[in-house]
Formats: structure tokens, sequence, C-alpha cells
């Protein structure tokens, strides 16, 4: 009797720890929700002009539109295509870079000097360059976010391995490990977190060369789709655009995220995430 | 900086396979124009002895263990010791992103590894933490891995540089006795940097005291273990080390 009871009690108690639990996750959602129910009503109520800010129902309308014309899902997978080879190449090159320079001191001399000048140009601003240099195919487009993305993973990767504690290779020469055994055991996993860290960032950075490189001149991706509702005044098509980019900046970062808690874990699990 | 990318080194401490027997001769060692800090240093442990050494702070213990590791070269001097060294630092430097038991057989090779672990993380009583991640040790323990991993690798010569400092009185007391009893079960010899001249008594065969980068003092402790702080033997050897060191009414 008293038994079941203590039971019952435990599943309230945990009952209640669900309850809070998913109270916690939806709440983070809240305020958005509202705030696009707000802009639904103001919309409805005719206080927005449709022409500058078309309702929420508008934009989902304009968007199953978009989406069952086929135009959006074609445009969705060039602009992925262009990101997903730009970044690739970035973080190929990134890592070989960082690499080199990270483990020689000749390699620092001969590849540190000219990344960190390159840095400095806002690499926006070489758009038209690249445009010139490369005509108006895929390329310059794909080049221009590999060149954003590059050095983010360079530079967070350098540091990271420059920075490895030194306590850490005496230990390993103490134990007689080989110079790839050092690299591969200790230099690149104490370098993963700082590598991660530019990941995320070059992921910010490639999105945005994107948008710039299929605005300026493109004849697809969903830059293109919304320099095209411009010209005809279509600001939902151009907001269905922004959604489109804010989802994928976000649903990016989510994948590196869930990637580094997995990566990470002796640093979730050790208590000393930072 | 980090030492990784220094220059290899040319003068590594010859390695002596046959014998665990160490040798050395002669040893000078200054940094920059500095002081010598070891100056014609010169020490035989022979093969199996339990060495405690003493001194003061920046006496060039350290030193004289990174040089008998190999981890600095040799410039002036000689030294011979066998090729199978373990080292013991303060801090574990156990490796956060490798599991416990990985830590204790990295580098080494085989697919047995993690049974050949098992064994010595048996041996130090951490069966348990098997793995676990090192950040979520405590420091006895994360010393205990480090201790595993020096003895997974059969050392014939042990180095231990203040591998206690950090810990609390009682775990000291148990790692002491762990370090006694491993050293006895591998039959290595054995170099223990202290601060603790206690600790000196309690464990080692033969108890040295740098200063001014000589051996200025070589006692031999001859007490049958376990040895009692309170025996007259060891009062009047803890004094006169004490002396040594320079403190006074001891
Ligand atoms: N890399 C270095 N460059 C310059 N000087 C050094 C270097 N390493 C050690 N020294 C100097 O050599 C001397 C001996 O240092 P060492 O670390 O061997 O002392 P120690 O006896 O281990 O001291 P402690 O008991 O405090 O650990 C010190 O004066 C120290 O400043
Ligand atoms: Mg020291």
């Amino acid at each position: 009797m008293s038994e079941s009871g203590s039971r019952s009690r435990s599943v309230q108690k945990l009952r209640g720890r669900q309850l809070s639990f998913v109270w916690k996750e939806s709440r983070r959602f809240l305020s958005p929700v509202l705030l696009v129910l707000f802009w639904q009503i103001a919309s409805a109520g005719g206080f927005v002009s449709a022409r500058i800010l078309p309702s929420p129902a508008q934009l989902a309308h304009t968007a199953w539109g978009l989406i069952k014309d086929g135009s959006l899902p074609t445009n969705l997978l060039v602009s992925l295509e262009r990101a997903s080879i730009g970044f690739g190449l970035a973080l190929g090159i990134g890592v070989i870079l960082a690499l080199i320079s990270g483990l020689s001191r000749l390699g620092e001399d001969i590849i540190d000097a000219p990344l960190q000048i390159l840095r400095t140009l806002p690499a926006l601003a070489l758009a038209p360059l690249f445009i010139l240099w490369f005509g108006i195919g895929e390329e310059p487009k794909i080049l221009l976010v590999t060149l954003g993305a590059l050095f983010p993973i360079y530079l967070n990767l350098h540091k990271g391995i420059r920075s490895i504690d030194p306590k850490f290779l005496e230990m390993s020469r103490t134990l007689g490990l080989s110079r790839s055994q050092i690299i591969r055991e200790v230099v690149l996993p104490g370098a993963l977190p700082d590598l991660l860290l530019g990941v995320r960032y070059a992921l910010g950075v490639a999105w945005l060369m994107l948008v710039v490189a299929e605005q300026v001149n493109a004849e697809s991706g969903i830059g293109h789709m919304m320099m095209d509702a411009e010209d005809f005044l279509r600001t939902d098509i151009i907001l269905v655009g922004l959604i489109v980019y804010g989802l994928l900046g976000l649903i990016s970062d989510w994948v590196v995220r869930t990637g580094e808690r997995w990566l990470l874990a002796w640093q979730v699990d050790g208590g000393k995430r930072v | 900086m980090n030492t990784f990318f220094s220059e290899p080194e040319n003068g590594e401490p010859r390695a002596v396979d046959t014998t665990r027997s160490v040798h050395v001769s002669g040893l000078t060692r200054r940094f920059g124009d500095g002081p010598a800090v070891l100056d014609h240093l010169s020490l035989d442990i022979p093969s199996g002895q339990f060495v405690a050494l003493l001194g003061r702070s920046g006496s060039g213990k350290s030193t004289l263990l990174r040089t008998l590791s190999g981890l600095d070269s040799v410039e002036y001097g000689e030294v011979a010791r066998p090729k199978a060294v373990s080292v013991v630092f303060q801090e574990s430097r156990l490796l956060p992103w490798k599991r416990v038991w990985q830590n204790v057989v990295l580098g080494q090779k085989g697919p047995e590894g993690k049974e050949r672990a098992l064994q010595v993380l048996k041996e130090v009583g951490l069966l348990h933490r098997v793995e676990a991640w090192p950040l979520t040790l405590s420091g006895g323990e994360a010393q205990r891995v480090a201790l595993a991993r020096a003895l997974v690798r059969n050392p014939s010569f042990l180095m231990l540089d203040e591998p206690f400092a950090a810990l609390d009185a009682l775990t000291r007391i148990h790692m002491q006795n762990l370090v006694l009893s491993l050293w006895r079960k591998h039959q290595c010899t054995a170099l223990l940097v202290t601060h603790d001249v206690d600790e000196a008594l309690v464990l080692a065969d033969r108890v040295l005291v740098l200063e001014h980068g000589r051996i200025k003092v070589d006692l031999p402790v001859t007490l049958p273990r376990p040895r009692r702080h309170a025996h007259p033997v060891f009062e009047q050897l803890r004094s006169e080390l004490l002396h040594a060191l320079g403190v006074q009414n001891a």
C-alpha cells in the first residue's frame, strides 16, 4: 500500500519533471510565435500595407505557390550546391593551410603572413573583381563563398594548433610517440574545439557571401529569385527568400552544434564546457 | 612556446638496455648565459634502487629529470640509462579527449591494448573508471592513471617529479604505498623528486640532496619497510636532511 503510494508519487514527480522540460523547451519559441501572431493581426486589421509588409498568411501562400511551381526548390538546390561546394573547398584548403603553418615554422613564415594580409580585405568588395576574372558562371559565386569561409577556418585552426599545451607535447615525447602520432592523437583533437568554432563562423560568412554573389549577378539561386521579385515589386517573394536564408543559417548552425556535442563529449561530460 | 617545434635532439642520452642502472658523469647544464644549473654532476644509481632527490626550489631537480628522460639534450657530460623509461609529472598530463584506458595505452601498439590497460588500472585500483573522461577524475585518481600509464610500458627506470605534491595528505599516503608496492612488483629503478623529507625517508633506499648543481648529500636509508616516523634512526636522518636543506632547529 505505502509502496504503491510512493511509486505513484514518484511517477507524479517524473511527470512534473517532464512537463517542466517541455515548458522549458517550448518557451523559447513562445515569443517568435507571439510576434508572428501580432504581425498577422496587424496585417489583417489593415494597419500595415500589404505592399510593404505582406501578412504571414500571405507569405505562407506565396511560399506554397513557389514550391508548387518548382521555382523555390530549384533555386534552393542551386544555392545549396554553391554553398556546399564553396564551403567544402574552404574547409579542405583551410585545414591543409592551417596544418602546414601550424606544424612547421617554415610553413608559418610562408603561409601565415599573406593570409593575415588577405584577411583584412573585405571579401565582399572582391565580388566585382571575381566576376571580371571568372565571368558569370558558377565559379565566381563558389569562389566568393570559399574565400569568405576560408579565413575563419584557417585562423581558428591555426590558433588551436599553436595553443596546444606544450606539456602535452612533452608528455607525448616521453611516451615515445612519433611525430605523426603526436599530430593525430594530440594536436588535432586538441585543436578540434577551435576548428569547430571556426566552422561555425565560416558557415555564417558563407551564407552572407552567397547572398551577395547571387544578387550581384546570377541566373538562378535564392538571391536571384529575390532580385527578380524586386523587378516585379513582389515584396512577398523577397520575404520568402529572406526566410529561407534565415532557415538555412539556423539549420547549418544546429548541425554544427550537434556535431560539437558529439565530437567534444569529453568537454561536455567533463563539465568544463567553455 | 611549444617545445613540439624545437629542433630534434642530437645529444640523446645513451641508451643502455642490458641493465637497469643509471650513470651520470660530469653533467653540466646552463640556460643561456646564466650560472650552471647542473654543474659537473655525477650520479650512479644501481639497478632496482629507489632514490629520492631533495633540493630547494630552483636547485635543478626537474632539470636533471628532464635530461634523464631525454626531453632535454645532454650538452656537457655523459648520461647512460635504460631505454625503457617512464616519467610521472606533478600534473597528470592526461589527454582530456581520450578516455582513461586510452590515455594509459597512448602510443602503444597492438590489439590487446585495452586488456593491458585494464590490467594496470586494476593495479592502481581504478577498474571502475576505465571509460571515464579525464576531466571527471579527482586529482588522486588522475595521478593514479598517470602512474598506470607509466607502468604499462614496463619501464626499467621510473622517474617521478613531485607526483603527489598537489594531493591532500591522506591521498598522498595512499599513493606512497601504491608506488612502493608497484616498484617492488615491477622491479624497476626509481628516481623520485620530492619536497617532502618524510616522504623521501618513507620510500627511498637512498636520499640525495641537490645543491649548487651537484649532489651535496648522499644518504643511504637502511631502515626496514614499512618505516615508522617515530623510529630514532628515522628522526636522526630527518634532522640531518633538514639541516642539509638549510632548515634550522628541526
Ligand atoms: N627553460 C628554462 N630556461 C631558463 N631557465 C630555466 C629553464 N628551466 C629551468 N630554468 C632554471 O633552472 C633552475 C632550475 O630549475 P628546475 O625546474 O630544475 O628547479 P627544481 O629544482 O625542479 O625546482 P622546484 O622544486 O621548484 O620544482 C631554475 O633557476 C630555473 O629558473
Ligand atoms: Mg621541479
